[in-house]
């Protein structure tokens, strides 16, 4: 399996220095997608093979990082990582071909070419790093090569500020991080191998664990967008390139959740409830603001963005069921739990990554991201929009495709909450379904409007009106997602058994691949309950044939007309008589009205002569989030008011900046001197 | 034996596709009975159905395909979903092939599309529907689902088959606490999910005040027959779902024809008896503001979280 | 609650059957197809159009739905949508403004489907006859089935005039 990962590093490194080195715009663009579809490809059938064949590949090479080298070992979990990234990275990276050309002439391609490459290689490579060193590295370096993609369309207002915002909020995480191998590593610096602090965490103190816990959480809560650090990501991923925004919301996000799972349940081996019980709450809160503030959302990646808060939330309800469990003991439901988290881990990559290829799309046809300016694309694009409905259709969870399974396994996992012997923890379970069940409800509701209000109906603008199809090469790479959710939602009986199997050994989970049976049935253990989603769907399928051809041989009128949309008998109809994406949201809006704390503004411009002619209405109106309230804006203003009493001592005089020095260092001398 | 429960599967299917116009039918006319009027005789939505299927369909020139296979979907997920809810025989060959949370999600694929369909002609009136409905399905989803907590943790399952079985076979669990105010909670959704007063008006002809309506206003013909008999069919599913998972006597649990005979008229008696309670609930109350449902639903909620943990407590 | 209930049951069912057969002051324009009698016989949806009546007509329209001419009975409703509508109701001239509105609610309603015309004005224009506003008889906009006379028709004419046009007295079934 070496060579695969060769292929795969190689594939990766011909891409980037082709596009760095080669001339012409269009070999530059082919030859970083074919290098990151020869590489991606490569890490998918990799992680597949690790995945099927159980086997764990280590490779060592001491001579490239000083003290520990550079250390890689594929084992099932990041294999299963390794799985999502290729299932991401193979369609991206072809539909980055179609979607750049645009870029011509305005932005660097050469750039945004290697630094994909880069991306996706750091990627791949950081699911296996088996050493403190080597993982910060690659954290480092994949967030840096995510920051430049990030700020692609530099000279476009607000792309510098999300570009700061990330890179600010992901070296806090990065400093958290820091600290929290310094712990695992027990002040030994040379036992930063993942094998040293697996045997170290089990002699660590509690009080140490549960700081290691707390800071992972934080470090990598922040990569992943949990509230409240999600800040970062519904600004950087609307500014990115689309395909860049699907890599960032499909995979990056989830290296958060990788070096969670690692952390917690590899190297830690799992811990007391109370960690489980707060990963459950942060998840809980996490996907109901995700889609709550969402919802107000008319922007149509902002939108994504924020159900990619959502959704990493519905997948740490799962891993923190799964720890819960875990801690009782209850390990069958832990590893449902789990199996829901990994399992929605994939779904989300899959149709988030085709949503916002989709949203790309629109994008690139129309050159608007505002949904109140689109409309009635479905005629226009009809590929995209049949696309992007699939996505929406599975990220809502609704059956027979992929986000329902997933769902579904979670929500079983939680309702095997009465399992635990303590009344306290166990009462919280009822309280996560019904906010999970709210979640999924509002996510429903939510890509009602972002399809409906994008897609259908008559345009809303002139470019809406002109839009045109997106070529070939995005269209194959949105259909490959939409198989995969097609497909993932459809064989259920086969991806659980896998997921056992990446669980298996992991903090003392048992091997479950032979209590989940492969009957075409997705069985929660001990036969608490099971559904066929393979089943349903076929059923629903032969329906859909069954009532037209009924209907036929009952000799249903059969006609049809087509004529104007009825209005009341109004002449004409124009897109201002639709609904739009913030009347649609209203009520919702109102319902929470505690929570988005709306403001409104209305100024009427009457005609001079009589105010009951109006030349003008503006109506504007927008929510305050609640942790910019709360958080962010005192935290700024207190950094802000602490910067400008540094800035006295900041006059800018060289002699004065000299006095500091000599000051400090006779100071120093005098301390030094005195211990 | 195999055969025989695949062929009830089927006989079950049609026997709710024949029973939900009746059901409609048999609500409208209580209720014309309590507003002192003669009303529509119960079999008037048969009359209805036919002549839908038999005119032809205009269609709104804005309108995409979406349009046009929506109807489908709505009725197909909806005719799904009779799969899986016992309403004759217990368990059900296909029992296993979904719960109530498959249950649940079906219809709310129905109720995707349905909302779809609503914004794609581009009137102000299909958008304000769509709107609404996805509004007041998001907030009942969390009951929903809290009631099959209630149910699941009584049961050992969410597989209606043995939920239903597991009742039969230990009655003292439907009248404990959880259970009731489970009901109770059910109930509540039922009406908001249902379109029923006061979360809908099912008869209004004021767009303003219409959710469900509003939606469907440019569908006609065989299009609106589906969708129509598709609304029929949820309500009747509502029902059996509250009757049979709350009060299961009466359903068969062999494939004895007799007791199958039996089975079948308990349905029809209990149908009847939540038809009539509906029709007083209608005949009772107004509707709500919009802006008020919320706060049923928040109640219906309440309800819910107390099924469940007393049902934790008392467990 | 125990009061409403009370009340309603004390006092029973108030629809009264429709009088005597005065059919002779409808007037059936030309013989409506059968098949079309046939498939809308048993349920018919009604969309009401006022082209510009002083609504007089509408307060008589009303009365069709309450307990006492109860047209539901027969199977007669009003509905929101001409796309569900068999039957357009018009009332009134047809005024300059309401000409289109009222053609195109002709258009939205699927066929087979049937107009009724109420009142003196949709036929001759009543007092209205030759205003600046007024385009014509209904007639003239839309091809109409039955007209039925009256300033204002009493609801059981409108009842029987509906009837007429599918062909179902009342005599049938009451």
């Amino acid at each position: 399996m070496t060579w695969l990962l060769v292929v795969m590093i190689a594939g990766y490194g011909i891409g980037a220095v082709g596009a760095l080195t080669l001339g012409r715009s269009l070999f530059v663009r082919a030859a970083a997608t074919s290098g990151a579809i020869i590489g991606a490809g490569a890490a998918f059938i990799l992680g597949s093979a690790n995945l099927l064949s159980g086997q764990t590949l280590t490779i060592q090479i001491s001579d490239i990082l000083p003290i520990t080298g550079f250390a890689l070992r594929l084992d099932g979990l990041g294999a299963f990582f390794l799985v999502v990234i290729g299932l991401l990275g193979v369609p991206v990276a072809l539909y980055s071909f179609g979607y750049s050309a645009a870029y011509e002439g305005r932005y660097s391609l050469r750039l945004i070419g290697a630094m994909l490459n880069g991306l996706l290689l750091t990627l791949s490579l950081q699911v296996m790093a088996d050493n403190a060193l080597t993982f910060l590295l690659l954290w480092e370096t994949m967030s840096l090569s995510a920051y430049w993609l990030v700020v692609t369309e530099h000279d476009q207002p607000g792309t510098l500020q999300a570009g700061g915002w990330y890179i600010a909020m992901t070296h806090i995480g990065f400093a958290a991080l820091v600290a929290m191998f310094l712990l695992l590593s027990g002040g030994d610096a040379m036992s930063t191998s993942f094998a040293a602090m697996r045997a170290n965490a089990l002699t660590l103190a509690p009080l140490a664990r549960d700081a290691v816990f707390l800071l992972a959480l934080f470090g990598f809560g922040s990569k992943a967008g949990v509230v409240p650090l999600h800040v970062w990501l519904p600004m950087a991923h609307p500014v990115a390139p689309s395909h860049v925004s699907a890599l960032m919301s499909g995979v990056v996000i989830k290296m958060g959740i990788y070096g969670l799972l690692r952390v917690t349940l590899d190297l830690l081996g799992g811990g007391p409830a109370w960690w489980g019980a707060l990963v459950l709450a942060v998840g809980t809160v996490t996907a109901l603001l995700g889609v709550l503030y969402a919802l107000m959302e008319h922007d149509l990646k902002r939108l994504l963005a924020f159900h990619s808060v959502e959704n990493i939330g519905i997948i740490l309800i799962g891993i923190g069921a799964g720890l819960i469990f875990r801690s009782y003991g209850l390990m069958a439901l832990a590893t449902l739990g789990f199996i829901g988290g990994l399992y929605h881990t994939i779904n989300h990559a899959s149709f988030k990554g085709l949503l916002f290829l989709g949203a790309g799309s629109v994008l690139h046809a129309t050159g608007t991201r505002n949904m109140e300016e689109m409309g009635g694309l479905i005629k226009r694009m009809p590929w995209t929009a049949l696309f992007f409905l699939i996505g929406a259709a599975a990220i809502s969870a609704l059956p027979p495709l992929n986000g329902f399974v997933s769902e579904w396994l979670v929500f079983q996992a939680l309702l095997g909450g009465f399992n635990i012997p303590v009344p306290e923890v166990a009462v919280a379970f009822p309280l996560a379904v019904g906010m999970l069940a709210l979640t999924s409800g509002l996510a429903a509701a939510c890509f009602v409007k972002a399809f409906g209000i994008s897609f259908l109906a008559i345009p809303r603008s002139h470019e809406a009106e002109h839009a045109h199809e997106a070529p070939l090469s995005m269209r194959i790479g949105m259909a490959i997602l939409a198989l995969a959710c097609i497909a993932l939602g459809l064989a259920p009986f086969s991806v659980v058994p896998l997921l056992g199997g990446v669980l298996a050994g992991l903090g003392g989970l048992p091997d479950t691949r032979s209590v989940f049976t492969l009957d075409l049935m997705v069985q929660a253990p001990a036969g608490f309950a099971q559904v066929s989603p393979t089943w349903i769907g076929l059923g629903l399928l032969i329906l859909l044939a069954l009532i037209p051809l009924v209907m036929r041989l009952m000799h249903v009128n059969r006609k049809r007309r087509v004529s104007d949309t009825w209005g009341c008998g109004r002449i004409g109809q124009t897109p201002r008589m639709e609904y739009t994406a913030t009347s649609f949201a209203e009520p919702l809006r109102r319902v929470f009205a505690e929570l988005y704390r709306p403001t409104k503004e209305l100024s009427i411009d009457f005609h001079p002569e009589s105010k009951y002619f109006v030349k003008s209405i503006k109506y504007s109106s927008r929510i305050t989030p609640l942790f910019d309230r709360v958080l962010y804006d005192p935290l700024l203003r207190l950094i802000q008011r602490i910067s400008r009493q540094v800035r006295r001592i900041q006059t800018g005089s060289l002699h004065l900046y000299l006095m500091y020095v000599a000051v400090i260092l006779i100071l120093l001398l005098i301390a030094a001197r005195w211990f | 034996m195999i055969v025989t429960g695949y062929v009830l599967e089927i006989a079950q299917v049609a026997l709710a596709l024949l029973l939900a116009p009746g059901l409609a039918g048999f609500v409208r006319w209580l209720k014309a009975r309590f507003q002192n009027r003669r009303g529509a005789p119960p079999w008037q939505p048969y009359f209805e159905l036919r002549k839908l299927f038999g005119k032809e369909v205009v269609m709104s020139n804005n309108a995409s395909w979406l349009f046009r296979v929506a109807p489908y979907i709505i009725f197909a997920s909806t005719v799904t979903v009779t799969l899986l809810v016992p309403m004759i025989v217990a368990p059900l060959a296909l029992d296993g092939m979904g719960d109530l949370l498959m249950v649940v999600y079906l219809l709310l694929l129905g109720t995707f599309f349905l909302a779809l369909a609503g914004l794609d002609p581009g009137t102000a009136f299909g958008g304000m529907g769509a709107s609404r409905e996805m509004t007041v399905a998001a907030i009942a989803e969390p009951t929903i689902a809290l009631a099959i907590f209630s149910l699941a943790l009584s049961a050992g399952s969410t597989n209606l088959g043995r939920i239903v079985t597991q009742e039969l076979a230990n009655p003292a669990v439907t009248v404990s606490p959880g259970h009731l105010l489970a009901l109770a909670a059910l109930f509540i959704v039922t009406l908001a999910e249902t379109g029923r007063l006061p979360v809908d008006n099912p008869a209004t002809h004021l767009e303003l005040t219409m959710i469900h309506e509003a939606m469907i206003l440019e569908y006609s013909g065989r299009y609106l027959a589906l969708i129509e008999w598709a609304s029929w069919l949820k309500l009747t599913i509502f029902f059996t779902l509250l009757a049979n998972l709350f009060v299961p006597w009466g359903i068969a649990t062999t494939f004895d024809p007799a007791a199958l005979t039996l089975a079948v008229l308990a349905l029809i008696v209990k149908l009847a008896v939540l038809g009539g309670i509906v029709a007083v609930v209608e005949t009772r109350v107004a509707k709500l503001r919009l802006f008020r449902v919320p706060e049923l639903l928040g109640a219906s909620f309440v309800l819910a979280l107390l099924a469940v943990t007393s049902s934790f407590l008392l467990k | 609650m125990p009061a409403l209930f009370k009340k309603i049951f004390q006092t029973g069912i108030v629809t009264e059957p429709l009088g005597p057969d005065e059919a002779e002051i409808i007037q059936l324009v030309g013989q409506v197809n059968q098949k079309t009698q046939r498939l809308l016989g048993r349920a018919l949806a009604i969309r009401e159009v006022d082209a510009g009546s002083c609504n007089g007509c509408e307060i008589e329209i009303t009365g069709l739905t309450g307990p006492v001419y109860d047209s539901e009975r027969f199977g007669i409703h009003f509905v929101a949508s001409p796309r569900h509508a068999d039957m357009l109701l018009v009332t009134g001239p047809v005024t300059r403004n309401m000409e289109v509105p009222l053609r195109k609610t002709y258009e939205a309603t699927p066929d087979p489907k049937l107009v009724v015309a109420v009142g003196d004005c949709a036929r001759t224009c009543g007092v209205f006859k030759s205003s600046y506003a007024v385009v014509g008889s209904v007639d003239k906009v839309i091809p109409v089935d039955v007209f039925i006379p009256g300033c204002p028709p009493e609801p059981a004419d409108i009842l029987r005039g509906i009837l007429a046009a599918l062909d179902r007295m009342p005599k049938k079934r009451i």
